[in-house]
């Protein structure tokens, strides 16, 4: 399995729990992507997501795209997946950080996937590369028949 | 009149411009209705314009992008010169990190830059009603 990220930090809560949890966790909702609609229910889960956060309006909308852009990855390359929202906080500073797992084929090469241009389905293919830019930290899990789980985390006013 | 199909808003026309609108939900199956029933609308009415407001819309992500650039391309080579207007300013920086510029997508700040652009100017005299008048520079 093939790993890539770009982060200063430790990974708060793995799935499997045994990172190092430096950030606490205040809320979690996890939400089916089935559907298209689907699709639009994610957005407006995270959209209140960063309200709550307390996120402006531009951060907002970076995180409302990269989850829009990485929910629709796994609903057209995937065959649909579940978007994971959490709600974190360290030292006074709100976190959001979206974890979209599908059970897909998984990407074979994840620097191609993640150049801008690249394309296997009807985007443009800046899915993946746009939303690591969008947010603070990411990691991409993959692998050929492993599936696909990003995890990625945009911190308020940063 | 045409059935305006959801996710978007009526398609009107003002002279040889339509004017329209994307609304905040567009998906897949919207899109592809939108863009036949656009494109049909350029070649009925005889469109040399096409003002597509998306000043509702709060997220563009690479699909609507696509959809637009695309839009903007049929309505090109239909004859048909598309002017995207009144994105806000925190889509626009969202675009651009995104990796879209839009390209070959012409803008306007609001709907009504993009009319005047179009040829369409406010009516001077205040007894005009203010809807707008047609000056044809062409």
């Amino acid at each position: 399995m093939s790993s890539t990220r770009n982060t200063d930090h430790a990974v708060a809560l793995a799935p499997s729990g045994r990172a190092a949890d430096r950030h606490a966790l205040m809320d979690r909702t996890v939400h089916h992507v089935r559907t298209e609609e689907d699709l639009l229910t994610v957005r407006h889960a995270v959209r209140a997501a960063t309200l709550r956060a307390g996120f402006s309006i531009v951060d907002q909308t970076r995180v409302v795209t990269a989850a829009s852009e990485l929910a629709r990855n796994a609903y057209i390359h995937g065959g649909g997946g579940t978007v994971t929202i959490d709600q974190l906080t360290t030292g006074g500073n709100a976190g959001l950080r979206l974890t979209v797992q599908d059970d897909g084929p998984g990407i074979l090469d994840t620097d191609a996937a993640l150049a801008d241009g690249f394309t296997t389905g009807v985007g443009l293919g800046h899915g993946l590369g746009g939303a690591r830019r969008l947010m603070n930290d990411f990691e991409l899990h993959t692998g050929p028949g492993q599936g696909t789980t990003v995890i990625a985390t945009r911190w308020a006013g940063r | 009149m045409t059935t305006p199909v959801s996710g978007s808003v009526p398609i009107l026309r003002l002279g040889d411009v339509l004017v329209t609108g994307l609304l905040n939900e567009l998906d897949d199956k919207t899109a592809v209705a939108f863009t036949e029933e656009l494109t049909s609308r350029i070649t009925a009415d005889g469109a040399r314009g096409v003002l597509i407001d998306i000043s509702r819309l709060e997220i563009v992500d690479s699909f609507v992008a696509r959809t637009l650039m695309e839009l903007t391309t049929m309505a090109r080579l239909l004859g048909a010169r598309v002017i995207v207007a009144g994105m806000r300013p925190p889509v626009a920086i969202t675009l651009v990190e995104l990796g879209l510029q839009l390209t070959g997508v012409e803008t306007a700040l609001n709907a009504e830059q993009g009319m005047a652009a179009m040829g369409w100017r406010q009516s001077p005299q205040p007894s005009g009603g203010g809807l707008g008048e047609f000056h044809p520079e062409h």
